[in-house]
């Protein structure tokens, strides 16, 4: 079933009449509404239907539908856990469809730590519907009240001993608009949500299963890579590929305007003819970037688009002693470890696309768009791959595979980037520069002013060709369309910016800038990481001004009772009043709830620096995380700890590297990021269950949290704050003066 | 033709012998244990044993290999038999994606058959090699510690059979 058949299907049932009575009993997570207004849960106004989310087939199998996708995160575990919570029966039993544009919900991307706040709600809802009618059922069948029968792991058995399977009572009868409200389990009674259960895809994963779309191998499938332009703007000018031609396996060579592409039969033959390939392309290149060194003066000399995000009380003037800091932060890139793959087939006339894009539904309508086809005629199929972190390569491989596919009709096109493809191709998270100005007065903020300057945060496929990189190097290319700022509350730059203590006198500015030098789009908490890093910096920095202990400072401008729990629990284990203060080692301290508006993280770090030659080394960390109802509480954790030393990594060694002609940051050398070495002896996490609060997301909440606590903890440890991002190499100049 | 020797079987392959190792286990063998990461041997994801020497296969030609004993993840369990480290992977939950996992297993299995009671310091010195960007560094440590407890526990009870 698709979105749009779902309205139709709707009306017709409500118009049938059929009368679905579900007992109310709201519990907070029915609070997770959608976005949309339409007062269903989470995302079931995506596809109000229950079948669109839960179906049982006659033999009483059950099957889930989710519309996101598996990142690594373990979404499919913990989906699995929900539905069969509500559904009474056991989550292996449970078949889990994800991310498809011909059989599940568009639930848009899977980003911004919402899979489980939207998708797991909606399933949460529609399968506690399914069980209700499924007793509805068997109530009419037997003519029992429902208080004489109970759902037990797939069958209604009545007081009685009477006992009949829940395929038998609604096979082929769920396509029924969803309620409002669903009569939930309460959470006292839990069997599967807040268990640890195994992650269902680590067995495959550890024993060389097929697991990812780099592992399909489809009947006749060939081999395809790319030579990309040796930069941005680069124009294919001249190209005698004749030799290549011949060149053992190769099956074509596939060309358009700048767009450059070699097919072979098996892979390494495709390898080696891009080689050849890309030696007898010859390009025209501008220089086209500005100097790195001058690259935070270029950007804020472009022009930007102001907004006020807050204005409250009456912050000092100019002319009033202040703190005053400026922070800046270097281009990042996701750095998946494995170069983005797809795998696609021109058949039948719809072009099949396996795909790891966070976002099957707007990728399928930007490659239909790049094609000149109707949107019906591609089909996206989410298949895993390496962890993205936000947009990176995965759907320009897409769109490659599909271009490439289109030139074979017939022949599926197995298409994998090149290590240097991908770290030079790939949309960096964004450039930025905060500042800050504040006041302290009686141990108290008196005054905040914040400034945020960035390009934009997604340049996601969002139905639009001119995203993918392939569809830009056509001969008819398609033009990236204008960025734009993604609106608060969510934000994109400003994302976090608004602070979230109590500043009686606060005024917070965005200047949006649509230029973008370097290829930029969303990684992981985009502004947020930034934003976090800024303001818990100064925090600590003013608290040390004031002499107060930075917790206390923080605690003194903390109202939400949920922030101050975080802050106090990762206080506490940390051992935050008795830690350790010597020469050359330090603890930093930081805190936010993501987005202004989901998960809460503190976080406390120890850290150590050589002071003869200002190398760094983590030493411990512990975070105290609030997600509210916790699904699967070892993937929380695991997320928090994975998001911990991955902004460690960004905060102490990483920044995109390039010159006047292009990326300079081209492997793992060239850009190095953290390795055991550099992982601290320990990462804790505690979480504070929410039972039966709304589920607000793990996967990003420890993201600006980790970098700030990290730079605070360095700070203490060299005795100096660098207020540029990364820390590693500035830390070694200013400890050892060279 | 050259002859390779993959987890116990030999398979005469009539790929190019300039080709790298891991396209031919990848490609022609059909093995998807080890993955393409970098191709510049700088990540250890495409890592295989090789006369039980962990080595990144993304940059070793196939010329040199007839006669060597090539075990790639899937020689060392599968399915319902799985190795001690395998389980231990999975006892610690010690992914995410999972794309560095079986570059992971595979380095970790080369130190303990070498040295089945490293030290925490000895353990992160040898996987200094391999690249995780999820940022399960702390989870691999600890599967690789438990398996070596492991390890030690079988030998007390059988000092032949415990195998990594």
């Amino acid at each position: 079933m698709s979105a749009s058949d779902d309205k139709v299907s709707r009306r017709a049932v409500l118009a049938g009449g059929t009368a679905l009575v579900v007992s109310f009993s709201l519990l907070p997570a029915l609070r997770a509404r959608s976005a949309a207004g339409s007062g269903l849960p989470g995302s079931l106004d995506r596809a109000p239907m229950l079948d669109a989310w839960i179906r049982i087939d006659e033999h009483g199998r059950v099957t889930a539908f989710t519309g996101k996708a598996e990142l690594g995160q373990g979404m499919k575990t913990a989906l699995r856990q929900i539905a069969a919570e509500e559904l009474f029966v056991t989550p292996d039993s449970i078949e889990l469809i994800t991310a498809d544009t011909e059989l599940t919900a568009n639930e848009g991307y899977t980003a911004g730590s919402h899979t489980i706040m939207d998708s797991g709600t909606a399933i949460l809802n529609a399968a506690a519907q399914v069980r209700a009618i499924v007793l509805n059922a068997a109530s009419q069948k037997w003519s029992l009240p429902e208080a004489r029968l109970r759902a037990d792991n797939g069958f209604v058995v009545s007081d009685d001993g009477k006992r009949v399977g829940y395929g038998e009572l609604v096979a082929q009868r769920l396509h029924v608009a969803p309620s409002a409200s669903s009569r939930l389990t309460s959470p006292g009674s839990y069997r599967y949500i807040g268990k640890s259960l195994p992650r269902v895809d680590i067995p495959a994963k550890v024993s060389g299963g097929v697991a990812y779309v780099h592992d399909l191998r489809l009947p006749g499938m060939v081999h395809a890579r790319i030579v990309r332009p040796p930069g941005y703007g680069a124009r294919l000018r001249d190209l005698d590929a004749s030799k290549i031609e011949h060149m053992p396996g190769v099956v074509k060579i596939v060309r358009d305007g700048s767009f450059l592409a070699v097919v072979a039969e098996r892979e390494y033959q495709a390898v080696a003819a891009m080689t050849a390939l890309a030696a007898a392309a010859k390009w025209e290149q501008p220089a086209a970037l500005p100097e790195q060194r001058e690259i935070f003066t270029h950007l804020l000399q472009q022009p930007a688009q102001t907004s006020t995000i807050l204005d409250r009380g009456t912050p000092a003037g100019e002319s009033e002693p202040a703190f005053e800091a400026t922070f800046r932060r270097n281009y990042q890139m996701h750095a998946s470890i494995g170069p983005a793959c797809a795998v696609a087939q021109s058949k039948d006339g719809v072009m099949t696309v396996w795909t790891h894009t966070q976002g099957v539904f707007p990728l399928r309508g930007a490659i239909a768009q790049m094609l000149g086809v109707d949107q019906e005629r591609v089909h996206c199929i989410h298949t895993e791959g390496s962890g993205c972190y936000g947009h990176n390569g995965a759907d320009d491989a897409a769109a490659d595979a599909a271009l490439i596919a289109a030139a074979l009709p017939g022949r599926p096109v197995r298409v994998q980037w090149m290590r240097e493809q991908e770290h030079s191709w790939e949309p960096y998270g964004s450039a930025m520069v905060t500042k800050v100005r504040a006041a302290v007065k009686d141990g108290r903020v008196s005054s905040w002013q914040y400034e945020v300057w960035s390009s934009t945060h997604s340049t996601r496929p969002s139905n639009n060709a001119g995203n993918l990189l392939a569809a830009q190097h056509l001969a008819k290319p398609h033009q990236q369309p204008p960025p734009r700022a993604i609106p608060l509350p969510d934000g994109g730059g400003d994302r976090n910016a608004i602070p979230l203590y109590t500043f009686a006198n606060a005024k917070v500015m965005h200047h949006f800038i649509p230029a973008m030098p370097l290829r930029v789009s969303s990684l992981r908490s985009l502004g947020a990481y930034m934003n976090v890093f800024t303001t818990e910096s100064v925090m600590e920095e003013l608290a040390g001004q004031a002499g107060v202990d930075p917790v206390e400072f923080r605690l003194r401008h903390l109202d939400d009772p949920r922030a101050r729990a975080v802050v106090e629990a990762a206080a506490e284990k940390f051992g935050w009043s008795r830690r350790t203060r010597a020469a050359g080692h330090g603890c930093g301290f930081a805190y936010a709830r993501y987005k202004n508006q989901s998960t809460y993280v503190a976080m406390a770090v120890e850290a150590s620096v050589d002071r003869s030659s200002g190398s760094i080394q983590l030493l411990r960390a512990v975070a105290a995380v609030d997600c509210g109802q916790a699904v699967n509480p070892d993937g929380v954790r695991n997320q928090i700890e994975g998001g911990f030393i991955q902004a460690a990594s960004w905060t102490l060694f990483e920044a995109v590297g390039f010159d006047r002609s292009g990326i300079t940051s081209r492997d793992w050398s060239s850009y190095p990021i953290l390795r055991f070495s550099s992982a601290p002896h320990s990462v804790e996490v505690h979480i504070i269950d929410r039972p039966g609060q709304p589920f607000l997301g793990a996967g990003e909440g420890a993201q600006g949290p980790a970098g700030a606590a990290v730079g605070n903890a360095v700070a203490a440890a060299a005795g100096v704050r660098i207020r540029e991002l990364p820390l590693q190499a500035a830390v070694i100049t200013a400890v050892t003066g060279s | 033709m050259i002859d390779l020797h993959v987890n116990g079987h030999t398979h005469p392959v009539d790929d190019d012998p300039q080709t790298p190792l891991l396209y031919v286990l990848r490609d022609t063998l059909q093995l998807n244990a080890a993955k393409f990461g970098c191709g510049l041997a700088q990540c250890g994801s495409c890592m295989v044993l090789i006369d039980d020497e962990a080595v990144p296969s993304c940059v070793m030609p196939i010329a040199g290999l007839a006669g060597k004993k090539i075990t790639t993840l899937e020689g060392l369990g599968s399915g319902a038999s799985l190795g001690t480290l395998q389980h231990a992977f999975i006892a610690e939950q010690a992914a995410q994606c999972g794309y560095c996992t079986s570059g992971m297993i595979v380095r970790a299995h080369a130190l303990l058959m070498r040295n089945p009671a490293p030290t925490d310091a000895q353990i992160r010195e040898h996987m200094e090699t391999n690249l995780c960007r999820c940022g399960v560094h702390m989870r691999v440590l600890r599967a690789v510690r438990r398996a070596s407890d492991e390890l030690q526990k079988n030998r007390k009870r059988d000092p032949q059979a415990a195998q990594p």
